[in-house]
């Protein structure tokens, strides 16, 4: 699964604790970017990779939010609704995407290529209302700036 | 207005590249403390009156010195910027405007506890933030300012390892002792106290957790004097602080200004005021976590741990949220609940139990479906959370919904006699 280059780059994680469970999240977010997912196939494997139980990585891994048991869309659009971003209209966010791409929260284009997702306060209140596509934040959006991002992605494929 | 030269986050272009702080005198403060006993410089930091800007406000001088100046043990360092407290978004500045000097308080807090290694905690939906930082820790060590070669370029035999550790999405590891456990790889339920970190913490050796904005403001200890430290903002809560404004106001951000400013001057002032000049129902003065005022009380309030605390409400992490006179309260506090809900561990039956209670009774309310009754539901479920948990994250989910009814029963039994519109007016269309 991993290249060489990467495997290094486990190990370079690893040199940074004491012990090899401490490694667990960092490798994780390493299969997690690669593969898209964290599946049984994925905890097997890193569990082997650091050396540690495989119950103990699918501990770790159902915890966090960021690691997806499921598939998501390639382009994850989530969207904050939380308190600030509420108050600066996170509805009209929901509602853009819907009319452009006809999806809601929880649910995926029959393409693959978008999924939108509920989460919590991005810690970007100030520049409300917040979404963050495949890690890169877009604020203070406006219908057009959204339509325009969705066209760029819908172009890309 | 106030006159004030930022400190923190200063107006200095390119800032966060390390040639530029070093010529503005960046890794000088590093030097001068090494110059010092570690103890020394434990008491300049008491002695300037710095209290925690993660959310306690609690006493950064006194924090250290319960931490062994010698043992067996390393001692370790976690710099909290997990920043996840809905409201709040000010650490991310120091990351992206001025991560050095955060490292430089690192250095220093690492010399002064005899720390060997320091992690920063940065939630993984930071990922820009996260490179931003990682960049700025590999700039310092290949100037021999972090690592081993710290004992060659200062000349001493101190040195300070810097990671940086990525979340992956969970409220609950801003809590330290869930930090903590996150680090080492476990699940990261928070842990009972005692034993305190300072005695048991990371892999059960001495641990000091520190919020990022605090750590950032020890180099300016160092440089300006606790005196000068002292004397800015609130006399018992001194020093600069970011405020993070955010919701019904004009000009929302983060500004970096003296403690104990007053709220009014603040919403008012500095942040533009309210769009279409609408009242103000309610604001959070610190975060979702902490008690909510009225907007028809705001006179006389300040931003510091006493005025808010004489007020009803804390500082938490001074993320200012303000709510224009035609907001729905009942769906704020829905969402609230929501998030306390989503975020809970479940460790405990109350924090667990009792969120999803609560979330139930409110989505009734919404529904218009809700009762006078259901208000003195709320109350008790919530009061039956506070202070029956193992960490604040059950206090966190109580007191929003604890106080906004206290406070605002006038609005919600209007709201459940659908006397006022179920709907936000949004601000921006
Ligand atoms: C549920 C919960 C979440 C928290 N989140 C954060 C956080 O994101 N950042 C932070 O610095 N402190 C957070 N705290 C407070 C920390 O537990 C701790 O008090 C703080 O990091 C100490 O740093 P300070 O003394 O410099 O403020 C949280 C506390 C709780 C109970
Ligand atoms: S109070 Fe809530 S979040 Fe904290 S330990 Fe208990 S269940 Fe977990
Ligand atoms: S509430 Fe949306 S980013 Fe904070």
């Amino acid at each position: 699964m991993f290249t060489e280059e990467e495997l290094q780059k486990v190990q370079e994680i690893r040199s940074h604790y004491p012990t090899n469970l401490a490694a667990v999240m960092g490798v994780l977010h390493m299969y997690q970017d690669k593969a898209g997912i964290v599946d049984e196939k994925g905890v097997a494997y890193v569990a082997k990779l650091i050396d540690v139980p495989e119950e103990h990585v699918l501990g770790v891994a159902t915890f966090y939010e960021m690691y997806h048991q499921h598939p998501t869309g390639k382009y994850k659009l989530q969207v904050c609704t939380n308190v600030s971003c509420m108050l600066c209209n996170s509805d009209m966010v929901l509602k853009t995407i819907k009319d452009r791409i006809g999806i809601g929260i929880g649910e995926m284009t029959d393409d693959g290529l978008f999924s939108v997702h509920e989460v919590e306060c991005l810690g970007s209140c100030g520049t409300a209302p917040v979404l963050s596509l495949n890690k890169q934040y877009h604020e203070n959006l406006t219908p057009e700036k959204i339509n325009e991002l969705i066209d760029t992605m819908k172009a890309k494929g | 207005m106030i006159d004030y030269q930022p400190v923190i986050l200063p107006n200095i272009p390119d800032l966060h590249k390390i040639d530029v702080y070093e010529q503005h005198g960046g890794y000088a403060q590093i030097r001068k403390a090494l110059g010092m006993k570690p103890t020394d410089v434990i008491d300049i930091v008491k002695a300037s009156g710095l209290r925690g800007r993660g959310g306690a406000a609690f006493p950064t001088g006194l924090k250290w010195s319960f931490m062994p100046q010698q043992g067996d043990k390393p001692s370790y360092l976690c710099v909290n910027g997990d920043e996840s407290e809905p409201g709040s978004f000010k650490d991310r500045q120091i990351f992206e405007f001025n991560p050095h000097l955060m490292i430089e308080g690192i250095l220093i807090a690492g010399y002064a506890l005899r720390i060997k290694a320091a992690y920063i905690y940065i939630r993984g939906e930071y990922e820009t933030w996260v490179r931003m930082v990682e960049k700025a820790v590999a700039d310092a060590y290949a100037k021999g300012y972090a690592g081993e070669r710290m004992k060659e370029t200062f000349g001493t035999d101190y040195s300070v390892e810097i990671y940086v550790h990525r979340g992956a999405g969970a409220y609950i590891c801003g809590e330290e002792s869930s930090l903590m456990n996150s680090i080492e790889g476990k699940r990261p339920y928070p842990r009972v106290k005692p034993p305190f970190p300072a005695q048991v913490g990371l892999w059960d050796c001495p641990t000091t957790i520190n919020n990022v904005e605090t750590i950032a403001n020890v180099p300016v200890i160092l440089e300006k004097g606790a005196d000068w430290f002292k004397s800015i903002g609130a006399e018992k809560h001194p020093g600069p602080i970011l405020y993070g404004i955010s919701g019904h106001v004009n000009k929302p951000g983060v500004y970096e200004l003296p403690t104990g400013m007053l709220l009014t001057e603040l919403i008012f002032d500095v942040a533009g005021g309210v769009p279409g000049g609408k009242k103000i129902k309610m604001v959070i003065p610190g975060g979702s976590s902490m008690p909510p005022l009225r907007g028809d009380a705001l006179e006389g309030i300040r931003m510091d741990a006493d005025s808010l605390k004489a007020a009803g409400s804390a500082i938490g992490t001074a993320g200012i949220m303000v709510m224009d006179e035609d907001t729905d309260l009942t769906r704020i506090l829905t969402r609230i609940t929501h998030f306390y809900k989503v975020e809970s561990c479940g460790q405990c039956t109350p924090c667990r139990e009792g969120t999803g209670w609560m979330l139930k009774v409110l989505n009734r309310m919404l529904a218009g479906e809700g009762e006078s009754k259901d208000l003195d539901l709320l109350h008790s479920v919530a009061g039956n959370i506070e202070g029956n948990t193992v960490c604040a994250l059950g206090d966190a989910a109580a007191w929003p919904v604890k106080f906004a009814i206290e406070r605002f029963r006038d609005e919600f039994e209007a709201e459940l006699r659908q006397e006022l519109p179920r709907t936000i007016v949004p601000t921006v269309t």
